[in-house]
């Protein structure tokens, strides 16, 4: 769908017109990124990251299948064919440093994606598909990194396969049947290093078919905005084009920057210096962790330390690492506010604040040995985290009241520019009208 | 003329009892497309599964007579690794200590050994939480606070019979299938 006020594609030139009564590409290009698009026009930096969501994975797939020319899925091979990138190859080691950082940076840019829809309210109706979409995209590149950073072969790479494979041995009774099948083996070796490989080449095209989908159920009802209220007229729109596209080129050249010093200055800072050990499947590092954007739902498994219900820890440290993301799934349905935006929701406003907290502690706790005081802090940190969204923000949704809602995206602006909106319309009215 | 024909039921109208006879057609090659999906898929799951060579199962022999009562060796064994412990008569006297019924995994020392052998302690070098190799086989490596096996992934502490006694693994480091072959020689596999 679009606003009825949308600019219209109008081919001008005869080969325009020929392909657009053949394949009419350039008309969706108009209408989904070009002035065909509207756009509310309070849009803030924090609507950048979605762009750059879809940069930083063409980025991956351009590194990756480089580095695949040289990379050797093979136990034997496999870290000494990193090695030969990082030393042998022309520029190897700033091909497999994008592609490392460009990794974390993925998920640093989709973590204040998704924290973005959580404060605006972007999962709520119209947009629960979208939503949805997007926590599948997420699943997916969890996935895709996990087996991307097996392929290094390194220690962490092993024991990270193997903690992470044993996870689906705490189902009851297929559990054993399952891990075996995953490994295809009975610990990671040669077989299991070789279907991560062919499996960390296909994900991110995965991802590419259901990004197209996110950004099509983006596009029917048309982005969200920071006071959440909807779209009245086309006093509340500017055209993607020009107005968007400069906006995302200009974030984009900060986010390349950004980039472009970790990669050169700082490429191993997100890592951890044991994965430049090779694989010794007789030795557990002693201190073996995820990668970083792991480390909340790492903190969340083994907050689980002793037996209770009936059901053993390792079993419920499962449990409650994948409930954790899966909750995300079913957001729209706990948070009934019809009010999206937490500028006018003191009180979710308060506790999206503490959820954040709670993220990063866990996320520390992650980070730590599995010793006191970390494990005590990520069991309160990981009860607190589904008590924020099983009981505290259904109860809020229902007892809050919000603050008045602007009547529209234009009066919010006018308002928000420092003058009331009276101040507003008495200066459009002072302006002299050009003689009829 | 046209109307002597329409006696005929046409393949949408119901039968006297209510179908069409057009829902059995469908439903037939609904069924046989789905067995034959199912038939195509099997294959393409069961691939993932051990292959043959990796079933192989492996038996090595191992020579204990080195090991000084205290101390263990690590042996791998189809890619993973084997605990072999000499326990001292103390750490056979603290296992024999501890009340079986305050066990998560209730079993005594003597079922994990083999008879005339208690001393030998022949386990898994696996922690059965996650996988990780514990730590206490090697020389100088922690033991834990139950003298056995320490795992520095997530924190289970195994006792000198390696039984689970705290952290988040659920059993005992498994015995794997082995016979002594001499008092100071094993087959494991
Ligand atoms: C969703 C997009 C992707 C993500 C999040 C991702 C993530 C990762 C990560 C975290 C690593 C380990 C980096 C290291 O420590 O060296 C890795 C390695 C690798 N990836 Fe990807 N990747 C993606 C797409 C791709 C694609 C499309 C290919 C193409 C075949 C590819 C090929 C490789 C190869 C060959 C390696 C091993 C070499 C190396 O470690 O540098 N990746 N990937
Ligand atoms: S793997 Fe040993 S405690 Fe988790």
């Amino acid at each position: 769908m679009s606003f009825p006020w949308a600019k219209h594609y109008e081919p001008t030139t005869d080969v325009g017109k020929w392909i657009d009564s053949r394949l009419p590409l350039p008309r969706l290009i108009y209408d989904s990124v070009g002035a065909g698009y509207p756009v509310p026009k309070n849009l803030n930096y924090f609507y950048n990251f979605g762009v750059l969501a879809g940069v930083a994975l063409v980025v991956q797939i351009i590194t990756g299948i480089i580095l695949a020319m040289h990379y050797a899925p093979n136990t034997g091979l496999a870290f000494n064919s990193v090695e030969h990138i990082m030393r042998d190859v022309n520029s190897g080691w700033m091909l497999r440093y994008m592609h490392a950082v460009g990794a974390s940076f993925f998920f640093i840019v989709v973590y204040l994606h998704i924290f973005r829809g959580l404060y605006y309210g972007s999962y709520k109706p119209p947009r629960e598909v979208l939503w949805l979409l997007g926590m599948v995209i997420y699943l997916l590149m969890m996935a895709t990194g996990f087996m991307g950073y097996v392929l290094v072969w390194g220690q962490m790479s092993f024991w990270g396969a193997a903690v992470i494979t044993n996870l689906f041995s705490a189902i009851p009774i297929v559990g054993d049947a399952i891990h075996t099948w995953l490994l295809g083996g009975f610990s990671p070796d040669n077989p299991t290093l070789n279907r991560f490989f062919s499996l960390h080449y296909l994900l991110p095209f995965v991802i590419f078919g259901v990004v197209i989908l996110h950004v099509w159920a983006l596009h029917i009802p048309g982005s969200n905005n920071p006071t959440g209220v909807g779209i009245k007229g086309p006093q509340d729109t500017v055209p993607f084009h020009p107005y968007y596209t400069a906006k995302d080129f200009f974030g984009l050249g900060v986010y390349f920057t950004l980039f472009a010093i970790v990669v050169f200055y700082l490429p191993n800072s997100l890592g951890e210096p044991d994965n430049y050990i090779p694989a010794n499947p007789l030795s557990t590092p002693a201190h073996i962790v995820p990668e970083w954007y792991y480390w909340p739902f790492y903190a969340i498994l083994r907050a689980f330390t002793v037996n209770f219900l009936w059901v053993p820890a390792k079993l419920w440290g499962v449990l409650a690492m994948f409930s954790a993301i899966l909750l995300l799934f079913f957001l729209p349905w706990l948070d009934k506010s019809p009010v999206r935006s937490n500028t006018y929701r003191p009180l979710s406003k308060l506790f999206f604040w503490i959820l954040v907290v709670d993220c990063l502690i866990l996320g520390l706790c992650g980070a730590k040995p599995a010793a006191e005081p970390w494990l005590r802090i990520s069991q309160f940190a990981a009860a607190y985290y589904f008590a924020h969204f099983l009981i505290i923000l259904p109860i809020i949704s229902r007892i809050e009241r919000p603050l008045p809602l602007p009547k529209s995206i234009s009066e919010a602006v006018l308002t928000n520019a420092g003058h009331s909106v009276e101040a507003a319309r008495a200066a459009v009215a002072a302006v002299p009208q050009p003689a009829a | 003329m046209a109307t002597d024909q329409a006696h005929v039921p046409a393949a949408g109208e119901l039968t006297e009892s209510g179908e069409r006879r057009r829902d059995f057609i469908y439903i037939a090659t609904g069924a046989f497309a789905a067995v034959g999906a199912a038939t195509v898929a099997w294959p393409l799951i069961n691939q993932m599964n051990p292959s043959a060579d990796v079933l192989a199962l492996a038996s090595i022999d191992v020579d204990l007579a080195a090991i000084k009562p205290g101390q263990a060796i690590k042996i791998s064994w189809r890619g993973m690794p084997v605990f072999a412990r000499n326990l001292t008569q103390a750490e056979q006297d603290a296992a024999n200590k501890v009340p079986v019924s305050s066990l998560r995994d209730p079993q005594t020392l003597a079922e994990r050994t083999k008879e005339g052998h208690t001393n030998w302690l022949i386990t898994m070098g696996v922690c059965t939480h996650l996988g990780c190799v514990p730590l206490g086989a090697g020389e100088g490596e922690t033991k834990g606070d139950f003298g056995g096996y320490f795992c520095p992934c997530h924190g289970s502490q195994y006792d000198t019979a390696a039984r689970i006694r705290s952290g988040p693994a659920p059993t005992n480091l498994v015995v794997p299938e082995y016979a002594f072959k001499s008092p100071t020689s094993v087959t494991i596999g």
